[in-house]
């Protein structure tokens, strides 16, 4: 472990840590110790965001660091490693709308918070989110949303859920620009998220961490 | 009259600006004639009541407005896509949605938008209703790296070359021929002052020209369309102030240039580049403003603002890269005698001790899911609100929940004056009963 490198990464000092990690490689450090460096920078990054430290440009820079590093590793991990997880979410806009940046954000704050995460993209048709949960067999999904037009579309992708016969097998949270309580009852979902905090903290409660 | 408007200070323009208003002309310069002396006389009290709010004081009653996107057409029985390519039926459905609902003021039904104009010059940058969204649904943002990180220094050094040399071809398919144009500030002298225009040769950029006369005269057709529908809402007793719109120099490039990715990045990598192209934009955004107040000759100048909401942004981001430069360009804009219409869109409570600190009476602020309570503490001190019915509760409430929720409202918010009732974000779907609800409140509940 590099207490070095977590702080480089954490502290968003890119130059250095990106530095470190190529020093690190030729001096033989194993790939996957690094990796752990990563995944610990990554919690302090979580919870810097959740303490009201840390805003949006950090996500952005930490995801940036993240991926670089990813890149310089990646060729040298085991292939047949495993990941551990505490669970597995589904992830999408639903149909007609294409705004991402928020759903982006959930998506990556789930990742560090130690999920699986698949992410559908936008414009998503509720078939689409049923075929997932069959295949992927999440037990959280969550539907993001921008526009007033979403929220139909939310309730139908909860109704298609439910004449699936999978409703019972997931549990449902929706957020974006206009989602309330109101919206939350309207459409039939679990629970809505005001930001990616709240989506961590839900999943956490319904899956456990 | 341009000595005496040069000389007047901010104070003597803002009020100029509403004598305008009150007295309005039509295009021959002559007195407008309205169509009927009730009309005249709403008109005129409607516009002394915006007057009084967005300058601090008590008028008759709390001024109602409803401010909407698709909502009006879409009530309507329409599809967007349908009020995007038929400007008759948009403006018509506009006119029905005023006169159903007789606001104080409105901002016209230019929201649609033009669609065979996005359709000629190929806008890539939306998406819009049979051209990658569905019919029925509103035209949406494609974010995206537009300009690229490398790029500061052309757009610090000539923004309108970097416009349209680089930008405007990335975000409009049929503006390739402009990459080919010569910067105009090297037309100088005599001496190789033709090669300059040589490009005005060459197929693309006479492709490009083409496309342009073709899109000039369908913006025309929808620019006359609207304008007629504002001119003769007018007529009827209806008032518009909105003069033009413009942005904070961080959305400028943080929603369409450097997209949401790269500007935060910047922040970290080039914060010096960012800050010095911000600080170009500022009295470009302020022209901006000015000159569409001046071609319009309405004196509301609206600011949509983004990525200084919550979240976005520390504190102390906020304080260095989005608000100096927004102020300045407020600041800017009143003294011009324009008044600033700025959207706090999404939430804005961690930012209401920072943005109070503008000159009193002189902008008027769209409040969306901030408390209001907490907004008129603080912001509302200096300026005028507006808002915040909520968007779900329009769609999936009662009347009767509107009714209680735009009370609570004016007991809050319309202390004292500089509040106008108002839903708090641009909707499409609602039920009109309830934005009817949202009106009637104001005028039964909201006299002084």
């Amino acid at each position: 472990m590099s207490q070095k490198l977590i702080d480089a990464i954490a502290d968003m000092r890119e130059d250095e840590a990106l530095e470190l990690v190529t020093k690190m490689a030729e001096r033989g450090v194993e790939p996957l110790s690094i990796l752990n460096d990563v995944k610990a920078a990554m919690d302090v990054i979580g919870q810097r965001y959740e303490e009201g430290d840390y805003f949006l440009p950090e996500l952005v820079m930490a995801g940036e660091i993240m991926n670089q590093v990813m890149v310089m590793i990646k060729p040298a991990l085991a292939e047949s490693m495993e990941e551990e997880h505490l669970g597995k979410v589904v992830i999408g806009t639903v149909k007609g709308d294409i705004h991402d940046i928020g759903k982006d954000i959930v998506s990556f704050m789930l990742k560090v918070g130690g999920y699986n995460v698949l992410d559908l993209g936008v414009d998503v048709p509720a078939q689409k989110f049923v075929q997932a949960i069959r295949e992927f067999q999440p037990q959280v999904v969550a539907l993001s949303g921008f526009l007033t037009l979403a929220f139909d579309q939310m309730k139908a992708t909860v109704e298609a859920i439910e004449k699936a016969g999978l409703r019972d097998r997931v549990k449902i949270m929706i957020g974006g620009g206009q989602i309330d309580e109101a919206v939350r009852e309207y459409t039939g979902a679990d629970a809505y998220g005001k930001d990616a905090i709240v989506a961590v903290k839900l999943a956490n409660s319904w899956i456990g961490g | 009259m341009d000595k005496q408007w040069a000389k007047m200070s901010a104070d003597e323009k803002q009020e100029a600006a509403f004598q305008k208003l009150l007295a309005p002309k039509d295009p021959a310069g002559n007195d407008l004639q309205f169509q009927s002396a009730e009309a005249e006389a709403n008109y005129k009290a409607s516009i002394l009541r915006i007057k009084d709010a967005i300058q601090l004081r008590e008028p008759d009653r709390v001024p109602v407005t409803v401010l909407p996107s698709m909502f009006p057409y879409l009530n309507a029985g329409m599809t967007v896509e349908e009020a995007m390519y038929d400007y008759d039926k948009c403006t018509a459905a506009f006119k029905q949605f005023i006169l159903e609902l007789k606001p104080d003021m409105h901002i016209g039904a230019s929201a649609p938008g033009p669609g065979k104009f996005y359709e000629i010059l190929d806008y890539k940058l939306y998406s819009w209703p049979g051209h990658g969204v569905a019919p029925e649904y509103s035209y949406q943002c494609n974010e995206g790296e537009y300009m690229k990180a490398d790029e500061y220094d052309l757009l610090i050094t000539d923004p309108s070359f970097y416009f349209r040399n680089f930008y405007l071809p990335r975000v409009f398919g049929a503006l390739g021929g402009f990459t080919m144009l010569a910067p105009y500030t090297s037309i100088l002298e005599m001496y190789g002052v033709g090669f300059n225009f040589v490009p005005f040769a060459l197929p693309p950029v006479q492709a490009t020209f083409q496309a342009l006369f073709e899109a000039g005269a369908e913006a025309l057709k929808w620019a006359m369309a609207t304008g007629g529908s504002d001119a003769e809402l007018t007529t009827l007793g209806f008032p518009t102030i909105l003069g033009g719109f413009t942005k904070a120099p961080f959305d400028v490039l943080g929603d369409t240039l450097r997209g949401t990715k790269g500007i935060m990045l910047d922040i970290y990598r080039r914060p010096e580049k960012l800050l010095e192209a911000m600080d170009r934009l500022i009295p470009i955004m302020i022209g901006m403003g000015v000159s569409a107040s001046q071609q319009t000759g309405n004196p509301l100048i609206f600011i949509p603002l983004h990525k200084g909401a919550d979240g976005f942004l520390s504190d102390e981001q906020f304080k260095k890269f989005y608000w100096p430069q927004l102020k300045q360009v407020m600041m800017g804009l009143i003294e011009n005698g324009c008044i600033p219409f700025p959207a706090l869109e999404g939430h804005w409570s961690s930012r209401l001790e920072v943005i109070q600190d503008i000159p009193k009476g002189k902008t008027v602020w769209m409040v969306d899911q901030t408390d209001m309570a907490k907004v008129k503490a603080t912001l509302g001190q200096n300026a005028c609100l507006i808002g915040n019915v909520p968007s779900s509760m329009l769609k999936l409430g009662t009347p009767q929940e509107v009714r209680e929720y735009a009370r609570q409202l004016i007991d809050t918010a319309g202390q004292g004056g500089g509040f106008i009732l108002s839903n708090g974000a641009f909707f499409d779907e609602a039920k009109m009963e309830n934005v009817k609800a949202m009106v009637e409140a104001g005028r039964e509940y909201g006299v002084y």
